[in-house]
């Protein structure tokens, strides 16, 4: 019986190379996630807890998925419910324990003990249990056993002592027989449970919890302890659904995720341009997050559209507004969502946060998810499931969701409501998860109030870094570019106006230019005309000086001509005497 | 009461005494107990009683009629109501007290 059967860990626990210990798995939802594999096969596992946090549950899923999964018949020995209780306890859950019983697959024997028709005188041992477990567990060859709950005895003998011992002597034996084992046990003053048996079982222990914090009451499992095995520490939120126990294991355990290159639009051409060109990554988280008023739905309409458009199934979770409210109001800004439902694309579920624990909505949620099997999720506001639970609890409960969706590669669009213009507490706490967070605000100013987005973040690719503003219009978001100056942002008739302003001041100054060119060209041609003029009377003056010039050189041949004439009329000497004194004369 | 418990005995007779005594193999503690328990018959009880042992190892199935875990048990199953005793029967006046040997067979 010595345990060597290796059992695949789930994949999703990848820091656990190998199993270390032989494993059973309990085949209850995310608990072997957190345990690694399941519980320590061939060992006793102590479950422990105040009344009604679910032990016997627990103890009785983990026989049942034994016998129906893994093959493996159990015993449950009761000391508190008769086996008729038992089995009408757990048929809701779907689990037919008498078809089981008479397959020989399970045993259910109930141990009535009371103190009052019993006494006690001598020595005694539980030799009788022993063999009523023991024959149990060879009428059916069980390889798992739960004892529920074993402390009861504490309260059938008075000899503390020989029970201790006793119990002792069981673990053991139990072990021996190398059955995996599930003791429950209530939980006591300062101590696990009522009578220390955790001193006994120390090979696993997992502590459930039942706590109500404002009016919400959420059952917790935690694994204490786990010699030889590494196991999840948290404390881990689980639930009773209508198939059994859920352990909603957190994301911290598996950030493996498969992702997509492939580029999703948003619905809006001008908000897929900001966002790179071809939109957001399918299977990112998206949030939209905002004051009051400022479109969030309506943009996480258009996203739900946009898949419809696609051909793609959206589910979308509305925690505010009704399915015929929302499509209403979105036919009022030109997206038809009623078609996408009709065509069955688009599903509604509408539901007040306050009706169930926040554990409750992450498991319909994936219920929804499973049955409709979306490509786009869409809720809408996220922040109001603060109603239903702590902020923490609330970022715990987001951090699981957005890992489920991943994992199932479905995009998933929150829309957020921020108080004022800062980012709220709650912005904060899942700001790590969000993928691609658009920030819509309100801008007031000039006794109106615009809307502008921005991207405050998109990872894995380039976007824009600037504002703009959008118009919700009878067609949807309209994106516009905001009037970017030089020490704010206009937006709406501000905007407009100052628009017009910048508009009127370059006509103004274009027709200054116009004025002023057209001097110059009035003066060029005056200059250039007085510069004719000028030229002009140069070139008279010129003329004259030439004219001149002529003038005087053929008078000095005249002046020649006529003192060789005077000298000849003078009958000058031959040698010329005459005609030095008729130059002198000139 | 005690004209009613006159009548009773009066009308039935002596009253037979039913004892059933679960051990598990022959412990010593079972061994211990069904002496003790044949000696407190023969001196109290004699001639009125029977003890039907059980031995849950050869029949471990009969734990579940009588709810046994305790070994050894006596269970005391006629005159009724039935009672229990778990032990080896070792002290005698306890028994006695526990049976109510004294009271139902004065």
């Amino acid at each position: 019986m010595t345990a060597v059967i290796s059992h695949p860990v789930p994949s999703a626990v990848s820091w656990v190379e190998r199993p270390l210990l032989p494993k059973a798995p309990t085949g209850i939802a995310g608990l072997d996630e957190v345990t690694g594999g399941g519980l320590p096969r061939g060992r006793p596992t102590l479950v422990c807890g105040p009344a009604g946090c679910g032990k016997t549950l627990l103890g009785m899923e983990f026989l049942v998925r034994g016998i129906t999964e893994y093959g493996e018949p159990g015993v449950f020995l009761a000391f508190e419910e008769t086996a008729g209780d038992l089995a009408a306890n757990v048929a809701s859950l779907g689990f037919d324990l008498t078809r089981m019983q008479a397959d020989g697959l399970l045993a259910v024997d109930h141990v009535n003990v009371v103190r009052a028709d019993m006494d006690e005188t001598g020595e005694w041992d539980l030799d009788g249990l022993f063999i009523r477990l023991g024959a149990a567990i060879d009428a059916v060859k069980a390889r798992r056993v739960v004892l529920d709950t074993i402390e009861n005895l504490f309260g059938a003998f008075s000899d503390a002592a020989t029970v201790r011992s006793e119990l002792r002597r069981l673990f053991g034996w139990l072990k021996e027989r190398g059955v995996t084992a599930v003791v429950t046990g209530e939980r006591g003053e300062g101590a696990l449970t009522r009578h220390g048996i955790e001193e006994y079982v120390s090979d696993c222990v997992i502590v459930l919890d039942h706590r109500v914090i404002e009016q919400t009451s959420t059952r917790r499992l935690r694994i204490l302890k786990y010699r030889g095995s590494l196991h999840g520490t948290n404390e881990y939120p689980f639930f009773i659904g209508e198939h059994g126990l859920s352990v909603l294991p957190i994301t911290s355990l598996g950030l493996q995720h498969a992702v997509s290159e492939e580029r999703v639009s948003t619905g809006n051409a001008r908000l897929d341009g900001m966002l790179g060109g071809p939109g957001v990554f399918r299977g990112s988280s998206i949030l939209v997050s905002g004051t009051a008023g400022t479109g969030k739905s309506t943009i996480v309409a258009q996203f739900c559209e946009a898949a419809c458009a696609r051909g793609e199934r959206a589910l979308y979770i509305a925690f505010e507004e009704s399915a015929p409210q929302i499509i209403r109001n979105m036919a009022s800004v030109g997206i038809d969502l009623a078609r996408w439902m009709a065509a069955g694309l688009l599903q509604f579920h509408c539901v007040r946060p306050s009706v169930l624990g926040l554990e409750a909505h992450l498991l319909a949620m994936q219920t929804l998810v499973e049955d409709f099997q979306p490509s786009l999720v869409a809720m809408d506001p996220i922040t109001n499931l603060i109603g239903a639970g702590q902020g923490i609890e609330v970022s715990a409960m987001l951090t699981r969701e957005i890992d489920y969706l991943k994992g199932q590669g479905i995009t998933a669009i929150f829309s957020g409501l921020s108080s004022g213009s800062e980012l709220t507490s709650s912005d904060q706490q899942i700001a790590s998860l969000i993928d691609t967070w658009l920030l819509v605000k309100a801008i007031d100013g000039n006794g109106e109030r615009n809307r502008a987005l921005y991207i405050l973040k998109s990872r894995g690719m380039a976007h824009s870094n600037q504002v703009r503003e959008f118009l919700i219009t009878d067609d949807g978001i309209e994106f516009i570019d905001v009037y970017v100056g030089q020490h704010h942002v206009l937006t709406g008739s501000a905007r407009a106006s100052q628009e017009a302003d910048e508009r009127s001041k370059a006509t103004a100054l274009k027709q200054d230019i116009e004025q002023r060119q057209l001097n110059l060209e009035r003066r060029r041609k005056s200059v250039e005309a007085q510069a004719a003029i000028m030229w002009r009377e140069f070139q008279a003056e010129a003329d004259i000086v030439e004219r001149l010039r002529q003038q005087g050189s053929s008078a000095g041949e005249v002046r020649e001509e006529e003192r060789v004439e005077q000298g000849r009329l003078r009958s000058a000497d031959a040698d010329g005497t005459g005609a030095v004194e008729a130059s002198a004369v000139d | 009461m005690t004209a009613g418990m006159d009548f009773r005995t009066a009308d039935r007779g002596p009253e037979l005494w039913h004892l059933r005594l679960y051990v598990a193999g022959a412990s010593p503690k079972s061994l211990k107990a069904f002496a003790n328990l044949r000696a407190l018959c023969e001196e109290h009880l004699a001639g009125r009683y029977e003890i039907e042992i059980i031995d849950l190892v050869k029949r471990p199935l009969l734990a579940r009629d009588d709810d046994i875990i305790a070994i050894p048990t006596l269970v005391r199953s006629l005159p009724e109501p039935m009672r229990k005793i778990i032990g080896d029967l070792s002290d005698t006046d306890r028994v006695m007290l526990s049976l109510q040997v004294d009271t139902l067979s004065p």
